[in-house]
C-alpha cells in the first residue's frame, strides 16, 4: 500500500471514529420480539436512544455494568430496576407515536442526572 | 387533584407571597392551645457545598455565605431554620463526603439562630444510605413542636429509589396518630412527595402513601427542596411548596427538554437563589411565605 493509500485509509478510519464518538448512540428494534440490547453504566445508556415501531411488540434487555441503575419511562409507563450482571427485560407494545425521554430514577452519583435516554415510537 | 402554582394563587385571590394553606383552620387541640403563637421561620435548601461548575455558578465558593449573610440580616429574627436537604453536592468518594459535610456545617454555624434543623437530600445521603449524613446531623427522620405547630420531617432520599419506605411510613402514621385532625401540620422533605414531574425524577416513589395520611388532617403544608426553584403545587387541600436552591436554578418542569441547571447570568449574578421566610400565626389561616433572593 502506497503511502498515499495509507494516509486516505487512516483518515477513514479517523472520520468513522469521529462520527461514532459524536452521533448518539442509537438503536432500532426492526424485528418482533428481537431484544434490543441496552447496557447501563455511570452515567448512560448504551445505545440511549431506541427508535420502535407503533403497534410491535417490542423487547428492551438492560445489563447493568458497574452498580445498580433504574430504567423509568414515565410517558409509556415502564420501569425496572437494573441489578448487575443480570439481564433485565422489559417488553411493551408502544400505542403511540412520539418521542418519550426515559432516566435512571436511582440516584447513582455525581452526574446520575444526566443519565437518560430516548424511546422515539415511529408510525 | 392538583393544581400548578398560577390557579393556585387565582384562586387563593392573592397573587402574590400570601398563600392559603388550607380549608379552613380550627383550633389547635386543647393541649396545644395555649402554646399558640405567632413566630417565623426560615427554610434554606440545596446549596450543594462541594459543586464546582463556573458556568452555572461560578461563585460557588462564597454563595452559601452569602445565604448566611442574608438570613442573619432578616429583620425579624427567625425561631428557627429547616435546610430542606442537598447540603452538599455528591461524591463518590466516603472521605471527602464527610469534608464536604463538615465544611458544611462550619459555614452554618455562621448562623445567628442556633436552632437549625437538616434534613437529607440525595446528594448527601442516597449513595451511603445516609450513614456520612447521620455522624454529622443525626436522625434523617425526626418530629417536633413549635408553638402550637406540629413539623415532621421526612427523608425520602437515604433509599436511593427515592422511597420514604415502608418502617418511615409507619412511624409517619405514629406521629400523626398524635395529633388533633385540626392541628397544623407542616411536613418537611427533599423531594416532592407528589409527581411534580417524573420524567426529570421530579416524585417520590411512595410518596402519595404519606399525602394520603396527610389528607384527613384540616391544616397541612408541605415545604421541600430538590427542583431548585419557586413551586406551588395543590394536592386536594394540601399545598406544597418548593425553595429555591443556594447554588444554581434549575429551569421549571417540563419546560424544555432537558433537566440542565440555568447558566449564571452576569449581569444578575446569584440571579433564581434564594431562601423562604415562613409567618405562621394562629389567627390566620394561612402559613406567610416570603422570598428572599439572594
Amino acid at each position: 500500500m502506497s503511502t498515499k493509500s495509507k494516509l486516505r485509509a487512516l483518515l477513514w478510519i479517523a472520520a468513522l471514529g469521529l462520527s461514532l464518538c459524536c452521533v448518539p448512540w442509537t438503536a432500532s428494534a426492526q424485528e418482533p420480539g428481537v431484544p434490543v440490547k441496552i447496557t447501563a453504566k455511570k452515567f448512560e445508556y448504551n445505545p440511549s436512544e431506541i427508535t420502535v415501531k407503533k403497534g410491535v411488540p417490542v423487547v428492551l434487555e438492560f445489563t447493568a455494568l458497574d452498580r445498580l441503575h433504574g430504567f423509568s419511562c414515565p410517558d409509556l409507563g415502564l420501569r425496572a430496576d437494573l441489578v448487575p450482571g443480570k439481564p433485565v427485560t422489559v417488553k411493551f407494545t408502544p400505542e403511540k407515536a412520539g418521542s418519550f425521554p426515559f432516566h435512571c430514577d436511582i440516584f447513582c452519583g455525581d452526574g446520575h442526572e444526566d443519565m437518560a435516554g430516548t424511546i422515539v415510537v415511529t408510525d | 387533584m392538583a393544581m400548578q402554582r398560577r390557579e393556585f394563587l387565582r384562586l387563593a385571590g392573592l397573587g402574590g407571597i400570601f398563600l392559603v394553606t388550607g380549608p379552613g383552620r380550627s383550633a389547635l387541640a386543647a393541649g396545644e392551645q395555649s402554646q399558640a403563637e405567632e413566630f417565623t421561620f426560615v427554610q434554606m435548601s440545596d446549596s450543594h457545598w462541594g459543586f464546582s461548575g463556573p458556568a452555572v455558578n461560578p461563585e460557588a465558593a462564597v454563595t452559601l455565605k452569602k445565604a448566611v449573610d442574608e438570613v442573619n440580616g432578616l429583620a425579624k429574627r427567625p425561631d428557627f431554620i429547616v435546610f430542606t436537604g442537598d447540603l452538599t453536592h455528591t461524591t463518590d468518594d466516603p472521605q471527602e463526603r464527610r469534608k464536604r459535610l463538615g465544611e458544611f456545617k462550619e459555614i452554618i454555624s455562621g448562623l445567628t439562630v442556633k436552632d437549625v434543623k437538616f434534613i437529607p437530600g440525595e446528594h448527601d445521603a442516597s449513595l451511603d444510605n445516609g450513614e456520612a449524613y447521620k455522624e454529622f446531623f443525626g436522625q434523617t427522620h425526626y418530629a417536633f413542636s413549635h408553638k402550637g405547630v406540629h413539623f415532621i420531617a421526612l427523608d425520602n432520599v437515604s433509599d436511593p429509589t427515592a422511597s420514604i419506605g415502608d418502617e418511615q411510613l409507619q412511624w409517619f402514621g405514629a406521629q400523626l396518630a398524635k395529633l388533633d385532625k385540626n392541628d397544623r401540620v407542616v411536613v418537611l422533605a427533599h423531594r416532592p412527595l407528589f409527581d411534580l414531574y417524573p420524567q426529570w425524577d421530579w416524585a417520590t416513589r411512595d410518596g402519595a402513601k404519606a399525602v394520603e395520611m396527610l389528607t384527613p388532617f384540616a391544616d397541612v403544608t408541605v415545604l421541600y427542596g430538590h427542583i431548585h426553584q419557586e413551586n406551588h403545587f395543590m394536592t386536594g387541600s394540601i399545598p406544597h411548596h418548593a425553595a429555591k436552591s443556594l447554588i444554581f436554578p434549575l429551569p421549571a418542569p417540563g419546560s424544555v427538554p432537558k433537566r440542565v441547571p440555568i447558566a449564571w447570568d452576569p449581569a444578575a449574578p446569584f440571579k433564581g437563589l434564594g431562601v423562604r421566610g415562613v409567618g405562621a400565626a394562629p389567627a390566620k389561616k394561612n402559613l406567610e411565605l416570603t422570598e428572599y433572593p439572594l
